[in-house]
């Protein structure tokens, strides 16, 4: 499955070679782990948190649209990304819905240009590319796509 | 009829795990059309059981601060029927506990015998976000308060959390 470029976080190499740490679920052992392991780690969370089929979660697919999911579940989504991976995920920072949900960002049934670069800053592990070009706010919920939580997660292990 | 759906508490260890038991009896109305003839718990009611422990464990280790609301059950199986005359005892362990919510695991034993598994996601709402709505929405009433204090061996730790 290709990746597009704009798809990833901006520092990531689009080859999808790139290694980034992975800390186990106790979070003692550390490992390395490939784009491919991380996407594999968190269909597996998707699947629980979702029941979809695992053949469903393609790094396309978004979590609402196509994998059913309902608001309650993305904080059961980020229960489980905390585990899957050891990290201590910001659910504010993985759905940032202060940028997502404020009125003064909207005109129009569209997300203003100043909403539409806070939401850059905001989720630098969202692809906009299509959203602007038509910045529907009905379309905001297709930003967040299976890749986009893998984007998330590789920033924070890079962090980590 | 206040929905309570556990007898007693027979373990309790603040912030970390709970056992509650509750005893099937044929008085319990429901059981006479579920189904007839064939009296059998529903599953929903024993998740419901569950549910009751794991909030209120859950609710409890943050001195019952927030209203606690279940959200999801993120699974729940069984391998068998409780019938009147079993006797249920429901563990709760509390997974994860943070600012947003909780994730508990739960084993059910019937008559000491393990026969089902229920994890649940419970949210937490403060006061805010529920003014305005009725009270009896909310779980940590003074029924709820008192099966608590009937707790004896723990009582005081946890009455000293009391809402």
């Amino acid at each position: 499955m290709a990746l597009s470029a704009a798809g990833r976080i901006p520092q990531a190499d689009p080859g999808g070679s790139d290694v980034v740490r992975i800390g186990s679920d106790g979070g003692d052992a550390v490992t390395t782990a490939t784009r491919d392991e991380v996407l594999s780690k968190v269909r597996d969370v998707l699947v629980d948190a979702l029941g979809v089929d695992s053949e469903e979660v393609t790094p396309e697919a978004t979590l609402q649209g196509d994998l059913g999911a309902e608001s309650i579940d993305f904080l059961d989504i980020v229960f489980r990304l905390e585990k899957a991976f050891g990290i201590k995920v910001n659910r504010s920072e993985l759905f940032p819905e202060e940028v997502l949900s404020n009125p003064d960002y909207v005109d129009n049934g569209k997300m203003t240009d100043e909403g539409i670069s806070k939401l850059r800053s905001a989720m630098p592990h969202a692809d906009l590319s299509d959203f602007e070009k038509d910045p529907q706010v009905e379309r905001i919920r297709d930003l967040f796509t299976v890749d986009a939580i893998v984007n998330y997660v590789e920033q924070k292990l890079r962090a980590a | 009829m206040r929905w309570i759906w556990i007898d007693k508490f027979v373990e309790f260890e603040p912030g970390r795990r709970a056992v509650a038991v509750k005893n099937v009896t044929r008085a319990e109305e429901h059981l006479h059309d579920h189904l007839p003839g064939f009296p059998v718990m529903p599953a929903s009611l024993v998740i419901e059981g569950m549910a009751q422990t794991a909030g209120i464990l859950v609710g409890q280790a943050r001195d019952f601060r927030e209203n606690v609301i279940l959200a999801k059950i993120r699974s729940a199986s069984f391998d068998d029927y409780a019938v009147p005359g079993d006797t249920l005892a429901y563990e709760a362990r509390i997974e994860t506990l943070e600012d947003h919510g909780a994730t508990t695991r739960g084993v059910v034993r019937r008559n000491g015998e393990e026969f089902g598994r229920v994890d649940l996601m419970f949210s937490h709402v403060g006061a805010a976000q529920v003014s305005g709505l009725p009270r009896h929405n909310f779980v940590f009433t003074e029924s709820f308060m008192t099966l608590l204090r009937s707790f004896e061996p723990v009582g005081d730790a946890v009455r000293g959390g009391g809402a």
